[in-house]
């Protein structure tokens, strides 16, 4: 529609512009390496590798998933081998580094099983039986076991959610409602039911039975009820290990996480992101936008106005970490011990809204991101030519029908753009989060189906602080660290989506709104 | 200084007895404007007299534009601009307290050197103005939005594309398009600061095709550094120096027998003074 003349540019020539390309091919080359580095450890981990199971020269024997292989410390030669061995519970570790030299023979039967449970991390060995009330399977039955092992998990999930459900819905509303009064005896009677019923759901959850044993012979039964995923890698076609990957993938995004966030998926914290950034984009814009056409439209233009707006461009430079300090002393001591005194008297000593939550954070990064949407605004508005202004009010339009009804529609693009930067800022932001409401593990994430539905008071987790909780704060090391890599690169996924959803809006807003170009 | 303001104060004098006391529009009285001290009008005095088209020339410079921008109070937007002196609309001084400048402004319309549509529809750029005010059933805004476009002498070239984007129509059919929406909101006076300087030849014959239609239930004010223009249509031109006013008069006698030697000089271009 308008055209642009050609660029006119400055050539260099020679070593300078050698030195220029470099530099652009250094950060990319960069830039990639990071993403690939991150998507290719992220990714690997939902992949299911085979198991081994590994005769050592000594004549011990042990199964186990080959992690990678590193040079003997402090040796010219050899190399060892490290191998995850699951059986936390019977050998004390999930982890065996192992010489290479010492290594007999490596096979890869296709009965090994790794099982994923509740609690003591993966089982790694082979499925000896499995028991019902009324018969049992053995490995003998083939095909026929693990039939019925997968139906009979099927069933133990239902009963879970029948549980689960019964909890939630029934016996928590009621347990609170006693809370608060004396129970009446038809309230009693029904309380003893839900209870009685519960019990029988896990007692029905406790039915069956898996006897597993090792390679290296110890035995092991558990109910079905402790275990969350049986898979046979070995015996898997490169097409069901993809499709095992995906299921990886999806629970990763779906499901809370588990063992100290050194395991399980990572949901509360994408949802818990998505959440505060959100609200901190509702936060921030209306202020930013506001303050911005104060300094542009209205104050007039002196050398005050100079000075803010040089404090205001300046503010965008401070820590993050000093934000989440004045947000603790005035958000969440300040304003949130008030409100707690005045509206939750009768629950202090327990703080409501004074201790860190959503609405505190949130409110901390629209502050720090405050600067970004108020210059970017500036710039937008500065752009408008005065021609249009004037159109408007020669028209008979009052100063702030002109605003409303020409500038600020001419503006949104300008505008977006903040919101743009300010979530690209925000979203990675963790150091001021620690201080004003991010937890290391919320039960309940800040949006469900009770009155008000959005409780904005409530601590939610993140996906940064989830790094570097997973990656420094559990105990096992090894065990985190592709969580670790998978919850960085969703991290970067998340702020793109966000981005790009601005980006869109903004796309289809120009569109609309195709700014006057300069004549 | 002074035997020089007599005569011009003389030749002023003679133009203004032309112009019945009726047939004034605009009376301006000892008019100085100064832009952050400096002066850029000083002591002026003029009518412009009512469905006539009055032209102001004068070099670059002269305060030409900063005069119509008198005229509808666009420099109360400006915080260094300075004004003494009374401008008088059909009477009553538009500097009152009790004038609302918006009223004014839709009383007086303005078109500026570059086009200005605002970055929306055709349709919704005519509809501009009539949305400020009281509603109109959508039935009559059409027909005021017809009727404009059409006084624009732009109906015939849009009225299939209405909705487009005005920022797609060419430079001439803008400058129309902003004549038609000030026509929208029906004022009194047109104010046109060098409105086709920024056109082609054919763009700027249209532009002067509708001035002179449009002299007939509208005053105009047109400034412009076009002399051949200010000679095709106008009925009086002012002529404008160093912020005061030179000579004023009949543009047929203006042309063809200036007053003053200043005058001569700059309508025969000559710049030896
Ligand atoms: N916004 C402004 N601020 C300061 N000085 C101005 C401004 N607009 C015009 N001037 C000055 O006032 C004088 C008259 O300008 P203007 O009325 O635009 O002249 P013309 O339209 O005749 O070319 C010029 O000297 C110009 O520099
Ligand atoms: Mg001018």
């Amino acid at each position: 529609m308008r055209k642009l003349l050609p660029r006119r540019r400055l050539l260099i020539e020679g070593p300078g512009a050698w030195l220029a390309a470099g530099g652009v091919a250094l950060s990319l080359l960069m830039v990639l390496a990071l993403l690939a580095l991150i998507a290719g450890r992220g990714l690997a981990h939902f992949w299911p590798p085979d198991i081994e199971a590994v005769t050592l020269v000594s004549g011990e024997r042990f199964a186990g998933q080959p992690v990678r292989e590193q040079g003997l410390p402090g040796q010219a030669s050899g190399s060892e081998r490290l191998y995850r061995t699951g059986n936390r519970d019977l050998d004390g570790d999930q982890w065996r580094w192992v010489e290479v030299n010492a290594i007999d023979t490596r096979t890869t039967p296709e009965d090994l099983v790794i099982i994923e449970r509740r609690r003591w991390g993966p089982f790694i060995g082979r499925l000896l039986r499995l028991e019902g009330p009324e018969a049992q399977w053995t490995a003998s039955d083939g095909a026929a076991l693990w039939r019925e092992l997968e139906e009979r998990m099927a069933r133990v999930s239902q009963l879970r959610h029948e549980r689960d459900a019964l909890h939630n819905h029934r016996l928590e509303p009621l347990a609170e409602h006693v809370d608060d009064s004396a129970m009446s005896p038809s309230e009693e009677d029904e309380l003893r039911e839900i209870k009685a019923r519960i019990l029988a759901l896990q007692d029905a959850m406790q039915r069956d039975h898996v006897v597993l044993e090792s390679l290296s012979g110890q035995r092991l039964e558990l109910s079905l009820e402790a275990l969350i995923e049986v898979k046979r890698p070995n015996a898997m076609s490169l097409l069901a290990k993809l499709a095992s990957w995906g299921e990886g993938v999806w629970r990763f995004l779906s499901e809370g996480p588990r063992a100290a966030n050194t395991a399980g998926g990572v949901w509360p914290a994408i949802f818990g992101t998505v959440m505060m950034v959100l609200l901190m984009s509702v936060l921030v814009t209306p202020f930013g936008v506001l303050a911005a056409v104060y300094l542009n439209e209205v104050a007039p233009q002196g050398r005050l106005t100079r000075l803010v707006r040089i404090g205001v461009r300046n503010l965008a430079g401070v820590p993050s970490i000093v934000y989440g300090v004045f947000g603790l002393g005035v958000f969440v001591y300040g304003i949130g011990g008030s409100l707690d005194s005045l509206f939750f008297a009768d629950e202090l000593p327990s703080p409501t809204f004074g201790t860190g939550g959503l609405l505190w954070a949130s409110l901390t990064l629209a502050l720090l991101t405050l600067p970004v949407v108020i210059v970017a605004t500036e710039e937008g508005l500065a752009r408008i030519p005065d021609s249009q202004r004037e159109g408007a009010l020669a028209l008979g339009a009052t100063r702030s029908e002109a605003l409303r009804r020409v500038v600020l529609p001419m503006a949104v693009p300008a505008m977006l753009t903040g919101v743009i930067l300010a979530i690209a800022r925000a979203a990675g932001e963790v150091a001021p989060l620690m201080l004003v409401g991010v937890a290391k593990l919320a039960s309940q994430v800040p949006v469900d189906d009770e009155f008000p539905f959005i409780h904005l008071e409530r601590k939610f987790m993140h996906l940064g602080y989830h790094i570097f909780d997973a990656g420094f704060h559990g105990g096992d090391v090894q065990a985190a660290m592709p969580l670790v890599y998978a919850t960085a690169l969703l991290l970067v996924l998340v702020i793109v989506v966000l981005n790009l959803t601005a980006i869109l809006l903004r796309h289809t807003i120009r569109a609309r709104h195709v700014v006057q170009a300069h004549r | 200084m002074a035997d020089e303001t007599s005569p011009r104060q003389a030749a002023l004098h003679e133009v203004v007895q032309d112009i019945p006391r009726e047939g004034r529009c605009f009376e301006i009285e000892e008019l100085s404007v100064a832009y952050a001290g400096k002066t850029a009008l000083s002591g002026l005095n003029l009518y412009v007299p009512r469905h006539r088209v009055t032209a102001f020339i004068g070099p670059s410079g002269c305060g030409k534009s900063t005069l119509l921008r008198a005229f509808n109070r666009l420099h109360d937007l400006n915080d260094d601009v300075d004004r003494q002196g009374r401008i008088m609309l059909e009477g009553q001084e538009i500097h009152a307290p009790e004038v609302d400048v918006a009223d004014l402004r839709r009383r007086v319309g303005m078109v500026f050197q570059t086009p200005n549509p605002f970055p929306m529809s055709i349709y919704e750029n005519v509809a501009f103005g009539l949305r400020l005010q009281a509603a109109l059933p959508k039935r009559r805004r059409d027909e005021v939005i017809e009727w404009a476009l059409e006084s624009a002498a732009l109906w015939d070239e849009v009225k299939h594309r209405l909705h487009d984007s005005a920022l797609s129509l060419s430079g001439g059919q803008q400058q129309r398009l902003v004549i038609a929406r000030t026509l929208a909101v029906q004022p009194e006076v047109l104010l046109l600061d060098e409105p086709a300087s920024a056109l082609d030849p054919i763009s700027t014959l249209k532009i002067e095709e509708l001035i002179r239609t449009l002299k007939s239930h509208l005053t105009l004010v047109l400034v412009t550094h076009n002399m051949q223009q200010a000679a095709r249509v106008s009925d009086y031109t002012a002529f404008l120096e160093g912020g005061e006013l030179i000579e004023y008069g009949a543009t047929d006698t203006l042309f063809t027998n200036p007053r003053l030697a200043r005058t001569e000089n700059y309508i025969t271009g000559r710049t030896d003074r």
